[in-house]
């Protein structure tokens, strides 16, 4: 199933200038682990899809929320400098959101 | 006000965004302790801080401010303003402060007033980095000292050292440059004894009005209890509610992870948290844990000009033209580096209904859409310069042969004359880096006068 379709909500927000974080939100707990044990869910496979090295990308599980919270590195700029391409950082998490799990 | 509770109201997620005004008497029929808002953010991007600008419009603010100021004196319950204007420099703060005081005089309020400027000398900043003490914050790179010295406006992130001296000072009002989201409302809370790690964790969920509710909304308000084992958040408006998960999802809310919430004085670790619904619209919250640091850090912020902005907007229909998109783009380019003389300029393509959102992330960018909107921008040394740049690629976008074009009358549906826009200055984020400081609130000055009709 597309992680997109699986979770309530899917969002991407800056954390702070040079940081994207994207939050997953699911219905149940399992999903949680469901998605954490997916192949296309590593931290080497969202790597490749963002263009980045595989210790940029953070993975945390929130249970308390049944979440999962994947924080990114901006890429080569800043939010809001002369290349941004989304000030807010609001609209990052496809192609993420279209993997199977 | 019993000692075993606090109690506060956070009317709206940043001033000049709006709340119902209903919300106000039943939040001090409530009875309060003091109301807070956070009035910017460093999100809306490096061009407010630079420009001294207010990041939301002067009459939104006032149509916001004024019924917190009277019913806040007249009840005599202490009313906390951080991060001024949007970005909390100097001018940010001048702005506000008149604003308040014309407001007093329109209203005939009196009241004791401290100002806390959160301004930090570039010179204070240049010695860390020889020091070696300034590190760079969340992803920042290494910040030269030609970029610290080019920044207009440097600003601290105050903790709540400064404003609990304002408070334990007499103030009424008090308005705060540049703050932690937190410190506004985690000030009062601590100073009163109560557990930091609830505190600061209670304050992150108020800060932004309603976003923690369901439906989640940014002009609307929120009432937060603390107890001394746990805190209570419920959304004063009757058709939002707080779920357990609406308000776990928010304690994840713009932060790089909920084992580390940054505050000068520590850091709050959110994963040993409950969530359990307290009532149909209310939620009960425990388990922050606040680890003190053992050096209190200030985290700076500046940022430097990069240019001036052009820019052009147009809506392309043909499908070779889409189809031969960077064709096109390449011959344009070419023929700009010939015309426009030296490269003191950038310019770049946006395609929406491409990757205009993306960029070469886009894994959808080799689709065929019907339509494309094309933004072309051009970042120049002046905006004069950036003017004629963006005149030039307008012009050569239209006219641009490619092979089996068909159009040959022109390429693109601008939908305005002039199609050509000025956008102004342009940042970029410089500073984003943690000073080490002896003591959290030695570096924030601030002042008190007596405001009086």
């Amino acid at each position: 199933m597309r992680l997109y379709d699986l979770a309530t909500v899917m969002r991407s927000k800056n954390a702070g200038p040079y940081l994207i974080t994207i939050d997953m939100l699911f219905q149940h707990s399992s999903y949680v682990d469901r998605v954490l044990a997916s192949a296309d869910f590593t931290s080497c496979a969202i790597a490749q899809l963002y263009d980045l090295e595989e210790h940029d990308v953070q993975i945390h599980a929130y249970r308390p929320a049944s979440a999962i919270k994947v924080t990114l590195p901006r890429g080569h700029t800043s939010a809001g400098s002369a290349s941004d391409r989304d000030i807010y950082g609001a609209q990052q998490y496809f192609p993420l959101a279209d993997q199977d799990v | 006000m019993s000692e075993d509770r606090i109690r506060y109201l956070s009317p709206c997620g940043l001033l000049g965004y709006g709340y119902p005004i209903s919300n106000l008497k039943t939040a001090f029929d409530a009875g309060l302790d003091f109301v807070g808002v956070d009035a910017g953010s460093v999100d809306p991007g490096p061009y407010y801080l630079a420009e001294g600008a207010n990041f939301v419009g002067i009459s939104q603010v006032k149509r916001d401010l004024e019924p917190l100021l009277i019913e806040c004196v007249n009840a005599q319950v202490p009313l906390i303003i951080g991060t001024a204007g949007g970005a909390g420099a100097r001018p940010h703060v001048e702005t506000l402060v008149n604003l308040t005081e014309q407001i007093a005089k329109e209203r005939r309020l009196r009241f004791h007033l401290a100002v806390i400027w959160a301004d930090i000398d570039a010179g204070v900043v240049l010695d860390q980095l020889r020091a070696g003490t300034l590190s760079p914050c969340g992803g920042a790179g290494s910040a030269t000292s030609e970029e610290i010295t080019s920044c207009k406006h440097i600003v601290g992130q105050m903790g709540i050292g400064p404003i609990t001296e304002a408070l334990v000072a007499g103030a009424d009002v008090v308005i705060a440059g540049r703050c932690c989201d937190t410190a506004v409302f985690a000030a009062l809370p601590i100073a009163r004894g109560f557990d930091p790690g609830l505190a600061f964790h209670a304050a992150k969920i108020a800060e932004c009005g309603t976003l923690c509710a369901v439906p989640g909304g940014a002009n609307d308000s929120l009432l937060c209890t603390i107890y001394s084992d746990h805190f209570e958040v419920i959304p004063l408006s009757k058709d939002r509610r707080c779920t357990p998960q609406s308000v776990a999802a928010h304690s994840l809310y713009e932060q790089a992870t909920p084992a580390a919430l940054h505050e000068p004085e520590g850091v709050v670790d959110l994963r040993s948290c409950t969530f359990k619904q307290e009532s149909s619209r209310c939620v009960s919250v425990t388990g922050a844990q606040f680890i003190p640091a053992k050096q209190p850090t200030i985290k700076v912020e500046g940022s430097i000009l990069e240019g001036y902005r052009a820019i052009c907007v147009g809506g392309i229909r043909d499908p070779l033209t889409i189809r031969n998109l960077d064709t096109i783009e390449a011959k344009v380019r070419t023929a700009i580096g010939r015309s426009a003389g030296q490269k003191d300029f950038s310019i770049r393509f946006l395609y929406y209904g491409r990757d205009g959102v993306m960029g070469d992330l886009e894994p959808l960018r080799r689709n065929q859409p019907h339509e494309v909107g094309v933004v072309i921008d051009v970042v120049a040394e002046s905006q004069q310069r950036a003017n004629s740049v963006i005149s030039l690629a307008r012009s050569t976008l239209l006219h641009q042969h490619f092979p089996g074009r068909k159009s040959t009358a022109g390429n693109v549906a601008f939908p305005f004359s002039p199609s050509d826009l000025e956008g102004g200055p342009v940042y970029r984020f410089a500073l984003y880096h943690l000073l080490e400081v002896e003591n959290a609130s030695s570096l924030f000055v601030a002042e008190h006068r007596e405001v009086d009709a």
